[in-house]
């Protein structure tokens, strides 16, 4: 059975049109990124999975369950994020909102602790239980964030924006975390954020929506070759090199003088950056390799103009 | 229930932060009960012994009960849940598997526990050795005072949480709150006994669920409700602790209903 069934679901505010006949279904397992520019109906689709605004149409169904009917139902079997806001108890240490958390949803103590004792070495957040929730980083609060949201061990994770903010090093640990709690428990993401790092880490699938609609369902790699999208291997190069014209699967973006840095563009379906730097260091002396990834607004914007809407 | 009792002890724990706050308001209660109490004393004397079967001791229990119960009963009332209706975290609420009026007033008994302690208990303290105060006259009224203030605590909470569910419909509710304080200011019996009200102002206070939140305790508290009449006073009160709990349980539906939580 699904884990997330949406047919034809339409959420109206007062003048626009959030969520357009959107239909996707999710399966157990699944880990999906869901994607698209600021007010293109993201959140507002999450929070009719969720049970917190009602569909204005349409049939939506979470866990099997009818959300707005079966929110705590679905409460229970659910763990949400809002990257910008916080389900935690600002003025308690830490501690106590995992206490709290675990009591709302009725685990038992022993296996409630257990549970907090497994996800704050994990997370690595032992330091800070005593801290109060409000003296916390960002970058420490969102793990505490997501923390919270799996105490219950949910069946479906859904984060909106988990990594909004964070440095380089908190994303990190914080994708890590999340491959490896789906490794062990097979917790079904659903994932919205704007950085193309967290969809290519996380993500098997990728929903991108623009105006309330699903505009492409599909791989990522998959999502770049529609539009086009190439990603970019730029290489420093220890001696001047002629340009790299013959480099399988890739085609010369441009060339700094004397060659010292080159970009090759290619396509992720064609070639893979690990290839193109075996068969370039084959050659010549590589320096440093950086990788531009294609930007996710950008290969939005390209959907929408391939399919003839702005 | 285990996750009630949490929420209570989060609610004490979260309010016993803020412990210059509590300093500030049992001084400040403290100061208005010396007033308060010197006034109505005077007023007393010029009328004769009694006024409305008050006499001396019972006017001071009153008056430092009040005083003692103002923070621990939320009269002027919260913001917490208006804001979290306004900002949209709310939905953060509904994500829990838990009804959010039952955690709320979980919270707000924390809040009145250690209001108790930190407030009620030092003003009730001080009245006594400042004032000839009338202590409770029994047993009975002390357990039963306890659990009227407990229900006076709940009707106050219950009736605010409906204020602050109107955030839902109303853009800005500040004016239906302070509306809601100088009304329920007047009508709960803080001022002025209920008693002492002219006939038409007693009836009207009488049918609202105002002295529910303090006169009611007080008199038992204060010894001038006794015997069968204790009775009809905590009925009273559970009326509308029962009523307005059920309508915000119904106002909370329909709010949920009508959200509109764009962005983010």
């Amino acid at each position: 059975m699904s884990i997330i069934v949406t047919r034809d679901l339409v959420r109206d505010f007062k003048k626009t049109r959030a969520v357009d006949r959107m239909t996707f279904s999710v399966e157990p397992g699944e880990s999906v990124g869901y994607i698209g520019a600021n007010g293109a109906g993201k959140s507002t689709t999450i929070k009719m999975l969720t049970g917190i605004l009602k569909p204005t149409a349409g049939h939506v169904r979470t866990c099997g369950l009818d959300p707005m009917r079966q929110r705590i139902e679905v409460a229970r079997r659910v763990g949400v994020v809002f990257g910008q806001r916080s389900q935690l108890w600002w003025d308690l240490p830490l501690r106590e909102s995992f206490t709290i958390l675990g009591a709302i949803h009725r685990l038992d103590e022993a296996a409630a602790r257990a549970r907090t004792d497994i996800l704050v070495e994990q997370l690595e957040m032992g330091p800070q239980l005593r801290t109060p929730v409000r003296s916390l980083s960002l970058g420490q609060r969102m793990r505490a964030e997501i923390a919270a949201a799996l105490i219950h061990s949910p069946e479906l994770l859904i984060l909106d924006e988990p990594t909004i903010g964070l440095d380089v090093l908190s994303k990190q640990r914080l994708r890590e975390f999340l491959v490896a709690e789906r490794r062990e428990r097979g917790t079904t993401l659903l994932l919205t954020t704007h950085d193309m790092g967290d969809i290519e880490r996380l993500c098997e699938r990728v929903l991108v929506v623009d105006h309330g609609r699903l505009a492409f369902d599909g791989t990522l790699p998959g999502l770049a070759g529609t539009v086009g999208a190439q990603r970019i291997v730029v290489l420093d190069l220890a001696a001047p090199t002629p340009d790299l014209v013959d480099v399988p699967g890739t085609s010369l973006v441009d060339s700094e003088p004397d060659g010292l840095r080159q970009r090759l563009a290619f396509d992720a379906e064609v070639t893979t950056a690990a290839a193109v730097l075996a068969h370039v260091s084959a050659r010549h002396e590589v320096r440093d390799l950086a990788i531009e990834e294609p930007d996710i607004e950008d290969v939005v914007r390209r959907i929408y103009a391939a399919s003839g809407r702005s | 229930m285990k996750t009630f009792w949490l929420l209570v002890r989060a609610g004490f724990r979260r309010h016993s932060a803020y412990r210059l706050a509590l300093l500030a308001g049992m001084t400040t209660n403290s100061v208005f009960g010396v007033i308060r109490a010197s006034i109505l004393l005077a007023a007393l004397a010029s009328a004769g012994t009694s006024i409305g079967g008050y006499d001396a001791p019972t006017t001071v229990a009153f008056v430092w009960w009040g005083q003692a119960l103002l923070g621990t009963v939320n009269l002027w009332g919260f913001a917490e849940v208006k804001d979290r209706v306004r900002t949209g975290d709310i939905a953060i609420d509904f994500l829990r598997p838990i009804n959010p009026q039952f955690a709320y007033l979980a919270g707000d008994l924390g809040r009145a526990g250690i209001n108790l302690i930190g407030r009620g208990a030092p003003a009730i303290l001080l009245g006594t050795l400042l004032f000839d105060l009338a202590w409770p006259p029994s047993t009975t009224s002390w357990v039963v005072g306890a659990a009227s203030v407990l229900l006076a605590v709940v009707v106050a909470f219950a009736g605010n949480f409906v204020i602050n569910l109107l955030a839902f419909w109303l853009v800005e509710i500040r004016g239906i709150q302070l509306l809601w304080m100088i009304t329920g200011g007047l009508l709960c019996g803080l001022y002025l006994p209920v008693p002492w009200f002219p006939d038409w102002l007693r009836t009207i206070a009488q049918w609202s669920p105002f002295p529910s939140m303090l006169q009611n305790p007080i008199d038992i508290l204060a010894g001038r409700v006794v015997g069968t009449d204790i009775a009809s006073a905590v009925a009273v009160q559970l009326f509308w602790a029962v009523a307005l709990l059920v309508l915000g349980q119904l106002v909370l539906r329909a709010g949920r209903r009508h959200l509109e939580v764009q962005g983010g």
